[in-house]
């Protein structure tokens, strides 16, 4: 089998280029895309260490379809703000959105 | 450690899940970017089914790529000025880029076998080994009989489902049509009968 270092590795790399998409792009849209990138190697490190850690008990999956729901749930809500920030200001930039800012 | 098939295939949809990962974070048209991120939840999808999680693979391309990357596609579509952006990344991507690199490396520090070498002994034991227990068949109804039975899961379940219908709920009211937002203000603008009408169309 491939060792569960394997997989770590593989999670960090898609967390690390999902924290730097969210850090430098600038459309709303690409940031969300990049935290459903984060969201997913979180749910690879909870699978892996459900697969070699305790294969026999099933609450490590079902954790990570509690983040499926969450996820999906953030996506609707997220892309809901944007679609109406982007009818009140015609932009979906996030340095635009300082309509709260001081 | 020997080779095996796992090993390739392992490499195969690691490199997919990576590639196109990169992608999506850089490239310029955003629609590329939601077809990358596509590609890459199917990389993550196999990676699940690697890990004999065949039910969570499942989930992954039914949830992930059925339903949030078309929403998000919907979204793009939605507001459209793709091609009035110049750049794509603000001011501060150097240090974001320095940044998801110590982050990555922070991470390796922790999982890396050096740990031992630095002192912490048996810590690391699990954490390379290469032949975990094997799955039970009856994993599968295990899944739906622990999200059903009193004693497991069935509170987190239905905190689950509840959350998403106020997400659903909320989503829809965030971007209902200005009529219901803008019911109790004073004075509607004038000039905005136009917008209204072609939002009007989309949002119900």
């Amino acid at each position: 089998m491939v060792p569960l270092w394997m997989y770590l590795v593989v999670a960090a790399a898609l967390f690390s280029t999902g924290l730097y998409g969210v850090l430098a792009r600038r459309n709303a849209i690409a940031i969300l895309m990049s935290i459903e990138l984060m969201l997913n190697a979180v749910n690879i490190n909870l699978v892996a260490f459900w697969r070699y850690q305790k294969p026999g008990d099933v609450s490590g999956q079902v954790f990570a379809a509690f983040v499926f729901v969450v996820a999906a749930a953030e996506a609707a809500v997220g892309l809901a703000l944007i679609i109406a920030i982007y009818r009140r200001r015609q932009s979906v930039i996030a340095e635009d959105m300082n309509l709260m800012k001081w | 450690m020997d080779i095996t098939i796992q090993h390739g295939v392992f490499v195969i949809f690691t490199l997919v899940t990576l590639g196109s990962a990169l992608l999506v974070v850089t490239v310029r048209n955003l629609f590329h970017a939601a077809l990358y991120l596509m590609l890459c939840l199917f990389g993550v999808a196999g990676l699940f089914a690697l890990l004999t999680a065949p039910l969570l693979a499942g989930f992954q391309v039914v949830i992930y790529i059925g339903a949030i990357a078309i929403l998000i596609i919907f979204a793009i579509m939605l507001t459209p000025q793709v091609t009035r952006v110049i750049k794509t990344t603000n001011a501060q991507w150097p240090v974001a880029i320095v940044v998801a690199v110590l982050f990555f490396v922070m991470i390796l520090s922790v999982v890396s076998p050096l740990m031992d070498e630095l002192g912490v002994d048996d810590w690391n034991a699990d954490f390379t080994q290469e032949d975990a227990d094997r799955v039970p068949d009856s994993t599968l109804t295990d899944f739906g009989e622990s999200l059903v039975s009193r004693d497991r899961f069935v509170l987190p379940f239905e905190i689950a489902s509840i959350m998403l219908m106020a997400a659903l709920i909320g989503a829809v009211l965030v971007v209902s049509p200005d009529a219901i937002l803008r019911r109790d203000e004073s004075q509607p603008p004038p000039s905005d009968t136009s917008v209204s009408a072609d939002t009007g169309a989309s949002g119900d």
